[in-house]
C-alpha cells in the first residue's frame, strides 16, 4: 500500500469551486427556467465560502497536499482577490444587457471553472499542476469570450484568443519540459539551486525552458511582445468578462510567475534582472502609446491593461521583500478599479446599444451624473492621482522598485503613466465639458446587482487610496511567513 | 552494451529491408500507365466523388465527446494496474473522475448534442 493523506486544507477550495460549478451545470440541466438570481446566490454563497475559509486559514502553517498544492499565506492573498474578482463579475453580469443572451448556468460555472484555474496557480506546488491550472483558466476564459454568440466581434474574441492561447500553451508546456529535462523535477521546491554553475549563472536547458515559460506567461499578462490579442479580445468579450480577464486571470499569472521566479531567484541573476526590465519598459510604453489613439473605450482600457501589467512587472522585479507586498496590493487596487470601470460601462449599455466610443459618452454628465462621477473616479484611479488607490497602487510599487534599486525603470515608469494621463483624462472632458451628442445612451432601467458592485468598488477604491496602510501591513507579514 | 544499440540495429535492418524492395521494384517491375491506374484505389471500387469533399460540421461534437471517452481510458488503464497498491483510496479516487466524466456526458445528453437533426 502507497501512503495517501489528504491535506484537506490544501484542498478545500478546489472541492468549493468543482462542486458548485458542477451543480450549476446540473440545475441549468435540470431546470432550465431557474431564476437567474438563484444562481448568481449559489455563486456568491460559494464564493463567500471561499473567502471565510482563507480568512479561516491565514497565517497557518503552510500545507501541502502531495507537493501539488501548497497553501501558504500567498496562495490565501491571491485567493482573496480571485474571490472577489469573480464576485464581482457575477453581480455585474446580472446586468439588461447581458441577460438578454446570457445562458446563466453555463455562465456562471464557466466563471467558477476560471476561478478554480486560477485557485490551483496561485497554490500550485508543481510545475505539472501550474500547467493544470493554466489550463482550466483558458479554457473557461475562451469560452467565456465568445458567450455572445451571434455577435460578430465576439467569435472574433474567442478564436484569436483561443489560436493565440493554444500557442501560448504548447510554448509553457514545453518549457516544462525542459525544465524537467535539466532538472529531473517538476516541484517547484525541488527546482531551486538545481542547475546553477558556481557563477550563480544557469546552465544547461534550463535558461531555455524558464524563457519558454515566460513566454506562456507574459501571453496570459498581455506583456508587450504578446499583448496584440488583448484589445480584440476585451472588445467581443462580454464587458464583465473582459473585467475578469484583466484581473483576475493577471493575478493568477503573477501568482504563478512568483513561484516560479522565487525557485530559481532569478533576481539574484543579472541577465533576468535585464529581460524583465526591457519586458516591463517596453509593455509600459507600448500600452500607454498605443492607447492614445483608441476612440473605442474597451480598447482603450485593454491597451490600459497592457500598461498596468507593466507596472506590475516592476514590483515583480523589486523581488520577494520590497516587491511582492506592493505587488499584492497593486493587484487589489487594480481589481477594484478596473472591474469599477468596466462596470460602468456595462452600467450604461442597454441590450440594443452597447456603450462602446467616446461619441457614446460625450456630454454624459448631464443626464447621467452618478454614472458619470463613478467613471471619472475609476479612470483618475487608473491613471495614478490620489487620492484613489491607484495613487497608492503605484506609489508602493515604484517605491519597492527604487529601494530594489531600479531607479531609472522607475523613471521611465513615470513618463509611462504620464502619457497615460491623457487617454484617461480625455474620456473624463468629454463626459463633463462637452455638450450632449447624439449618441447619448437612454436608461437602462433599475439594475440593482450592477448598482451594488459599483459601490463596492467605488468604496474601495478610495479606502484603499486614503487608508492603504493596514492592507499594505498584511502583504508585509505575509511575506515573512513565505516557506 | 548500450540498450540503443539494439534499437539502432532494428531501425537499420528495417531501413535495409525497405530499400530492397524499393530497389528491387525499380529494376525488375514492369512500367506501364493508364487512366485506370492514376485512379484512386478504393477498396477495389471505382471511387464515387472526388476525394477531399467537405464533412458536416457536426461531426465536431462527436469528436469532442470521444475525447471524454478517450481520456476516460488513459487514466483508468494505468490505474487499473496499480489498483492493488492504491486500494481504497484509488478506487473512490476513480469514482470521483468517472462521476465528474459522467455529469459532462450526461449535460451534452440533456443539451441535445447526441441528437442529430
Amino acid at each position: 500500500m502507497i501512503e495517501l493523506s489528504i491535506n484537506w486544507a490544501a484542498v478545500t477550495p478546489v472541492l468549493i469551486l468543482t462542486g458548485l460549478g458542477l451543480l450549476l451545470v446540473l440545475l441549468g440541466t435540470f431546470f432550465p427556467r431557474i431564476y437567474d438570481e438563484t444562481l448568481a446566490a449559489i455563486v456568491l454563497t460559494g464564493l463567500a465560502a471561499m473567502v471565510f475559509f482563507t480568512l479561516q486559514n491565514w497565517g497557518e502553517n503552510p500545507a501541502t497536499s502531495f507537493g501539488m498544492l501548497l497553501t501558504d499565506d500567498a496562495t490565501h492573498a491571491f485567493s482573496l482577490i480571485f474571490s472577489l474578482s469573480a464576485a464581482l463579475t457575477v453581480l455585474l453580469s446580472l446586468n439588461q444587457q447581458e441577460r438578454s443572451y446570457l445562458l446563466y448556468s453555463d455562465y456562471f460555472a464557466l466563471v467558477l471553472f476560471a476561478t478554480l484555474g486560477m485557485y490551483i496557480m496561485a497554490a500550485s506546488g508543481d510545475l505539472i499542476m501550474l500547467f493544470l491550472g493554466l489550463e482550466v483558466l483558458s479554457i473557461s476564459l475562451y469560452v467565456l469570450a465568445g458567450f455572445r454568440r451571434s455577435n460578430g466581434f465576439a467569435i472574433e474574441a474567442a478564436f484569436k484568443y483561443f489560436l493565440l492561447g493554444a500557442f501560448a500553451s504548447a510554448f509553457f508546456l514545453l518549457g516544462i519540459a525542459f525544465i524537467f529535462g535539466a532538472t529531473g523535477s517538476t516541484q517547484i521546491a525541488a527546482l531551486a539551486g538545481e542547475g546553477q554553475a558556481a557563477s550563480g549563472m544557469l546552465t544547461g536547458l534550463l535558461p531555455y525552458g524558464l524563457i519558454l515559460l515566460l513566454v506562456g506567461f507574459g501571453f496570459k499578462l498581455a506583456l508587450f511582445p504578446f499583448h496584440l490579442w488583448a484589445p480584440d479580445v476585451y472588445q467581443g468579450a462580454p464587458s464583465p468578462v473582459a473585467a475578469f480577464m484583466a484581473t483576475g486571470s493577471k493575478a493568477a499569472a503573477f501568482a504563478g510567475l512568483m513561484r516560479v521566479a522565487a525557485a530559481f531567484d532569478l533576481w539574484s541573476m543579472v541577465p533576468w534582472q535585464n529581460l524583465l526590465w526591457l519586458l516591463a519598459v517596453l509593455t509600459i510604453l507600448a500600452g500607454n502609446i498605443v492607447a492614445l489613439r483608441q476612440n473605442n473605450i474597451k480598447r482603450m482600457l485593454a491597451y490600459s491593461s497592457i500598461a498596468h501589467a507593466g507596472y506590475m512587472l516592476i514590483g515583480v522585479l523589486a523581488g520577494i521583500e520590497n516587491g511582492y507586498p506592493s505587488l499584492l496590493f497593486y493587484l487589489l487596487a487594480y481589481t477594484f478599479m478596473n472591474i469599477g470601470a468596466f462596470g460602468v460601462l456595462t452600467w450604461l449599455g442597454t441590450a440594443e446599444h452597447e456603450i462602446l466610443t467616446l461619441d457614446d459618452v460625450r456630454g454624459l454628465a448631464r443626464i447621467r451624473p452618478y454614472s458619470s462621477v463613478m467613471m471619472a473616479t475609476f479612470l483618475i484611479s487608473l491613471a495614478g492621482i490620489p487620492p484613489t488607490a491607484g495613487f497608492i497602487g503605484k506609489y508602493f510599487v515604484f517605491i519597492a522598485a527604487v529601494r530594489s534599486g531600479y531607479l531609472w525603470l522607475v523613471i521611465i515608469a513615470l513618463i509611462g503613466s504620464m502619457i497615460g494621463l491623457y487617454y484617461y483624462l480625455r474620456v473624463t472632458v468629454v463626459m463633463f465639458m462637452q455638450a450632449r451628442g447624439e449618441n447619448s445612451p437612454e436608461s437602462a432601467g433599475h439594475q440593482p446587482f450592477v448598482a451594488i458592485a459599483l459601490a463596492v468598488c467605488f468604496f474601495a477604491v478610495f479606502n484603499l487610496g486614503l487608508f492603504p496602510s493596514r492592507w499594505l501591513v498584511v502583504f508585509q507579514e505575509l511575506v515573512h511567513l513565505l516557506p | 552494451m548500450n540498450p540503443l544499440i539494439d534499437t539502432l540495429i532494428l531501425v537499420a535492418v528495417a531501413a535495409a529491408v525497405v530499400l530492397v524492395f524499393w530497389g528491387v521494384n525499380f529494376l525488375l517491375g514492369p512500367r506501364s500507365s493508364g487512366v485506370v491506374k492514376e485512379t484512386p484505389f478504393e477498396t477495389g471500387q471505382v471511387p464515387l466523388t472526388p476525394p477531399g469533399h467537405r464533412l458536416t460540421v457536426r461531426f465536431y461534437l462527436i469528436a469532442i465527446l470521444f475525447v471524454v471517452f478517450d481520456v476516460e481510458l488513459i487514466f483508468l488503464f494505468p490505474w487499473a494496474v496499480v489498483f492493488n497498491k492504491l486500494g481504497l483510496f484509488g478506487l473512490i479516487e476513480m469514482l470521483a473522475f468517472i462521476g465528474v466524466l459522467f455529469i459532462g456526458l450526461f449535460y451534452a445528453w440533456k443539451r441535445g448534442a447526441l441528437e442529430w437533426e
